[in-house]
């Protein structure tokens, strides 16, 4: 009994439909005199003062020094600076939500061991300062000077057997992979992978569980079912957060400067500045540059988060995924 | 046929707790291929629990149940109980469809996306087929126009009938509902019946948890009256309506009736 025929049922309609009109009466509109606030124009006019006082501040201080800011702070390695920072941005990003998506499904997993580590891992890196976190990943070195892959243990494991030699496969210097670059990275991918953890943890936990039993129903896999029904609709709660998260790691890109990594935006702009002994100027750089970079980002966020916002935008791509 | 194999689904003895609450306490129930089974209930009295225990939502507590021959959740070798793997569960879920209170709709996905999704995710049916199903089933349920709209943009009534489609769209051999016109306006209720009652015409088997008494009278093969975890009464819903055998189903009906 394969065939489910059903006849196409009347269409529900109430018949067709009676206009109803309202009741034709004159219409007095409201007219009134407005309440008038003194106190607000007292309030602005001193502000003004107040900006007008900065503002002849910024061009009168010769601590300034303008146009020596101008003439340094678009120099090359100022701008290749700014590229750095771009892609420890991204990258950091990028990596750290693959790590939250992996920790929150962990956590969610009901798996003991999955949800203690997931639990420690986030506890640790959102214990920590960044800044602690960058200096402790450059000096990371210390501890290991090589980095080897092979058989854990191997060394007991040998004895064990009583057979000379090791179990290790692949070594590298650790100071050549924890390069100021690289360990400055892994510290704040870490340390971002806590934060996104928990936005997707709320996300994955802001779907209805409606969602997840309709689609088992249907007979799709607890795989499947992440993948294409409950990811895409946490999506909708996880965006915001993630461009705001975006936005920290931008300005947080600057403790690279402490691993240190040499070539990045904070560092090379201080550089200068101590050199030239012109330590304000370029310091009003950094923040002219970070300024800049971060209202470019919100720009972006804006669209998205208006694109994912329930009731911000028609109803059609507010969500991703599923685009059939 | 022999007489088992005329037997879709086959509860046996069924229990369910949770913590120490026990919903179901021994459920014993057959529903034959073809056949329209109606369940009735104060609320509380376990039969939606029951009805997601069909398609293993939920886990036993004790007891067995069979759909189409094979036994949900578990596979016997050696005289013992194996639970099934994720997949293979999905696997024989693939065959019941299911109905909520809720819709349930993806709200993420169009009309035609919800309805799609499992017969391309799940069977691997080649897009272009399973669009040219889904717009058939779009027909049958009276929404043809529908099939570009997202799920909010659709009235309860209208939702419902996608989540039927969407059931519809695996060709299941058994369907359950669970209380599909609850959440629905009194007005929309209508159109929602009208769907199970011309399914029910084509020879579908289906479980239906209810209020609509109407609806059981009318399409209803069989009523079976569940209260605190245990099957009360059944038979046919003519005598089970109009001639109530049990204290609790002449109370229960004085209410609702």
């Amino acid at each position: 009994m394969k065939d489910p025929t059903v006849s196409s049922p009347s269409a529900p309609t109430g018949g067709p439909k009676v206009p109803i009109t309202a009741p034709d009466r004159p219409v007095e509109p409201v007219t009134a005199v407005p309440v008038r606030y003194p106190e607000r124009w007292v309030a602005a006019a001193f502000i003004l003062v107040l900006a007008a006082m900065f503002v002849n501040m910024l061009v009168t201080n010769d601590a300034f020094d303008w146009p020596f800011m101008f003439e340094n702070m678009f120099s090359e390695p100022v701008v290749r600076g700014v590229g750095v920072t771009l892609s420890a941005t991204l990258l950091s990003m990028l990596i750290g939500v693959v790590l939250g998506v992996v920790l929150a499904v962990m956590r969610l997993s009901g798996n003991p061991v999955l949800v203690s580590v997931s639990w420690l891992y986030t506890w640790f890196f959102r214990g920590v300062p960044r800044l602690v976190l960058a200096v402790l990943f450059g000096n990371l070195a210390i501890l290991y000077s090589t980095i080897e892959l092979g058989v854990p243990f191997d060394d007991y494991l040998m004895a064990w057997i009583g057979v000379e030699g090791d179990l290790r496969f692949f070594e590298i210097d650790a100071r050549t992979l924890l390069s100021g670059y690289t360990a400055g990275l892994l510290a704040l991918s870490l340390s971002e992978g806590a934060y996104m953890a928990e936005i997707i943890r709320a996300g994955l936990q802001s779907v209805d569980k409606g969602q997840t039993e309709a689609a088992q129903a249907l007979g799709m896999s607890r795989a499947k079912v992440l993948w294409r029904i409950t990811l895409p609709q946490a999506m909708r709660v996880v965006i915001p957060p993630t461009g705001n998260e975006t936005i920290a790691m931008l300005k947080d890109t600057a403790l690279l400067a402490y691993v240190p990594v040499t070539i990045e935006l904070f560092y090379q702009l201080q550089a200068i500045g101590t050199r030239s002994y012109q330590i304000f100027p370029m310091l009003v750089a950094a923040c002219l540059w970070y300024l800049a970079i971060t209202s470019v980002l919100m720009v972006g966020q804006y669209f998205i988060e208006r694109r994912f916002n329930p009731g911000q935008r028609g109803l059609r791509g507010r969500f991703v995924g599923g685009a059939h | 046929m022999t007489e088992t194999n005329d037997a879709l689904v086959v509860a046996e003895n069924v229990h369910k707790r949770f913590g120490r609450l026990e919903v179901l306490r021994g459920i014993d129930l057959t529903v034959r291929r073809g056949e329209v089974m109606c369940v009735i209930g104060p609320s509380g009295s376990g039969k939606s629990t029951f009805l997601r225990c069909v398609n293993h939502l939920e886990k036993l507590s004790a007891g067995r149940l069979w759909v189409n021959g094979e036994l949900m959740g578990y596979r016997q070798r050696r005289g013992r109980l194996h639970e099934l793997r994720d997949h293979e569960i999905a696997a024989q879920r693939r065959d019941i469809g299911m109905v909520f209170q809720r819709f349930n709709l993806f709200p993420h996905l169009s009309v035609l996306g919800n309805i799609i999704e499992a017969p391309v995710q799940v069977k691997g049916v080649p897009k272009v087929a399973a669009t040219a199903t889904a717009r058939e089933l779009l027909e049958k349920v009276g929404l043809p126009d529908k099939a570009d709209a997202y799920p909010e943009q659709l009235s309860g009534g209208q939702q419902q009938r996608v989540a039927i489609a969407r059931a519809l769209a695996m060709e299941p051999s058994l369907m359950l509902f669970d209380e599909p016109t609850s959440a629905l306006d009194p007005e929309l209720v209508g159109e929602v019946l009208d769907v199970m009652r011309d399914l029910a015409r084509g020879g579908m088997t289906m479980v239906v948890v209810t209020h609509e008494m109407g609806f059981a009278r009318e399409v209803g093969d069989s009523l079976v009256f569940m209260d605190e975890g245990v099957v009360v009464e059944s038979g046919s819903p003519k005598d089970v309506l109009t001639d109530p055998r049990h204290e609790r189903t002449r109370a229960f009906l004085s209410k609702v009736l």
